[in-house]
């Protein structure tokens, strides 16, 4: 009986994300099939519904697959996607070796410890990820403290280059990401029963053999969640390879910043944006599967 | 695992782990008390790079800008995430479900380069004058989706009884929602809100797709400067910004436990 006005509340939310969130990608699209050009704005053919059916139809036949192709003939463009999933891939690996421990020595801790490690692992969070990457430059920048400290204890003799390589952008990457590794890791350990450690010690397993038999498959949907948070995102990162990584190769939403910003050429720009989205696709449906199942399953 | 005696590798894990995600943000908070102009060389305690950020023009107008759009795109985020919470937690299987809650999770994980792209496109195909107005919309875009997600979560964590009892004593359903649950999730929607206020604030890859010339939030202008390299004004605003996301964390923290202490103890009825 509460259902129906319930529907209704939906309306105004489901406009808004139809406006502006799926007619959106219509445009990207329709743009990636398009020219560039030195006008206002920097693409063409413009479809002017006033224009005429003519016009309109003139439009249409101008509309081609030209981009896509460039995309795949420069090999600026797929080294990008490459090179973005490769990082994504190492970065995530990485942050699953790191975060795992944190968070199943969080899930051990005492209940009323545990409220406040996950405000701790919380706050970073919600910081921006710029002051984040921000802090890093601090430090490992030329006369950073890191170089500081390794001259002060005579561990270098001169000052090593940190910044711009690609261990600063994995370093950026996993502190940045490192919260959205650890939290639906830590939702999933916590809710494991301590009984069935327990039933399997009675049982005669080693801690270590009660960990891979039941723990670890019991974290998997955690560790699918972790994953699929950090490793999307981190396909399509920008800041954090634009400030911490070299400049001799680019990820994918570096390139297509500089498309769009510094070369104004929109149209390529938008193909660049298709073509990760159509990579992403199948990750995305993965993660939307798994936060509906945690959202509405098993209550 | 609440009885389960800690290990040492346990109690390493979390000390290395608190101490690499804190350790960085210290050291920017020292550092933007150092009195040298030189931001490597500690030139005793000082607050004069406070004093030059309350005398930057140009980075005063961003923080305003941004507090602007941060507190219009947290209200509307609030109110339409709130619906979009209440339909999903409350309104059954209705048709286009599929569609309506994939395009409220998706923005939580899309790519940000490419949330900024599209809506760029549509304000430019809908001739839209970008600023103040084209970010807000923007913001809200984003994070509608995460104050859906806080809500829903208490919103399914709820007895529904309760709504029901209202309504066999005679209530309608609105009227049964806005007293008996609206009161029990004005916590998680004050969370809510207070995490899409600091989401925005934090946000500079959808602003600088969506602002437009003269308007740019303090994220853009941070950015710009970081890319020159290291400045002391930019330890201190850092620090600020970090004392007032931290605050409104702890804000929103106590506030989804009051939630849970009050939903706890309506339960038993």
């Amino acid at each position: 009986m509460f259902t129906r006005p319930a529907r209704l509340a939906s309306i105004a939310p489901l406009l808004w994300m139809l406006l502006f969130f799926l007619v959106p990608f219509g445009f990207v699209v329709k743009i990636s099939l398009s020219q560039a050009a030195i006008a206002q704005p920097p693409y063409l053919p413009l479809f002017d519904l006033g224009a005429g059916w003519e016009a309109l139809q003139a439009a249409f036949a101008a509309l081609s697959l030209d981009n896509f192709k460039l995309l795949f003939a420069d090999d600026l463009y797929w080294r990008s996607y490459l090179r973005s999933l490769a990082v994504a891939a190492a970065a995530t690996a990485l942050l699953l070796m790191i975060g795992y421990p944190i968070a199943y020595a969080m899930a051990r801790l005492p209940r009323r410890w545990q409220a406040l490690a996950m405000m701790l692992v919380i706050i970073p969070f919600w910081t921006s990820f710029l002051i984040r990457i921000y802090a890093w430059i601090n430090i490992l920048q030329h006369d950073g403290l890191l170089n500081q400290i390794l001259l002060g204890l005579h561990l270098v003799s001169a000052p090593v280059v940190w910044l711009s390589t690609d261990s600063a952008m994995m370093l950026g990457l996993v502190y940045s990401y490192l919260p959205f590794m650890i939290l639906p890791l830590y939702a999933t350990l916590s809710k494991i029963p301590p009984s069935l450690l327990e039933a399997a010690q009675d049982l005669g397993a080693s801690p270590r053999r009660a960990f891979w038999l039941v723990t670890w498959p019991l974290s998997l949907p955690g560790i699918g969640a972790g994953v699929l948070l950090c490793f999307i995102p981190i396909v399509g990162e920008f800041v954090i390879p634009d400030l911490l990584a070299g400049s001799d190769s680019m990820m994918i939403g570096q390139t297509l910043w500089l498309e769009f910003f510094t070369n104004k050429d929109w149209p390529v720009a938008s193909a660049l944006a298709v073509l990760l989205l159509a990579l992403l696709l199948l990750p995305l449906l993965a993660y939307e599967r798994l936060q509906r199942r945690q959202l509405e399953g098993g209550r | 695992m609440g009885r389960v005696r800690l290990s040492r590798f346990n109690i390493a894990s979390l000390a290395f782990g608190l101490a690499f995600l804190y350790l960085p943000i210290v050291i920017l908070v020292i550092y933007s008390f150092n009195g040298s102009r030189l931001v490597t060389v500690w030139g005793g305690w000082s607050t004069r790079w406070y004093a030059e950020f309350f005398n930057d023009q140009a980075m005063l107008a961003a923080a305003w800008m941004s507090f602007r759009v941060a507190l219009a795109s947290a209200t509307a985020a609030t109110v339409i995430g709130t619906l979009a919470a209440v339909a999903l937690a409350r309104g059954g299987h209705f048709r286009g479900r599929t569609l309506f809650s994939g395009m409220l999770y998706a923005p939580l994980v899309m790519p940000e380069v490419i949330t900024g792209l599209s809506l760029l496109l549509l304000f430019v195909a809908l001739n839209a004058e970008r600023g103040f107005w084209t970010v807000t919309i923007a913001h809200t875009t984003l994070t509608m989706c995460f104050v859906a997600v806080v809500v829903q979560s208490r919103l399914g964590a709820l007895d529904r009884s309760l709504e029901e009892a209202a309504m066999d004593l005679g209530c309608t359903p609105l009227r049964a929602f806005v007293a008996v649950t609206l009161p029990l999730i004005a916590p998680a929607i004050a969370a809510g809100w207070m995490l899409a206020f600091t989401l925005s604030l934090d946000d500079l890859v959808i602003a600088s797709f969506t602002t437009g010339p003269g308007s740019a939030t303090l994220p853009i202008r941070i950015y710009s400067e970081v890319r020159l390299g290291v400045k002391p004004e930019i330890n201190a605003i850092c620090t600020l910004i970090i004392a007032a996301v931290t605050l409104l964390i702890i804000v929103a923290s106590l506030a989804s436990k009051l939630s849970n202490a009050r939903a706890d103890s309506a339960a038993p009825m």
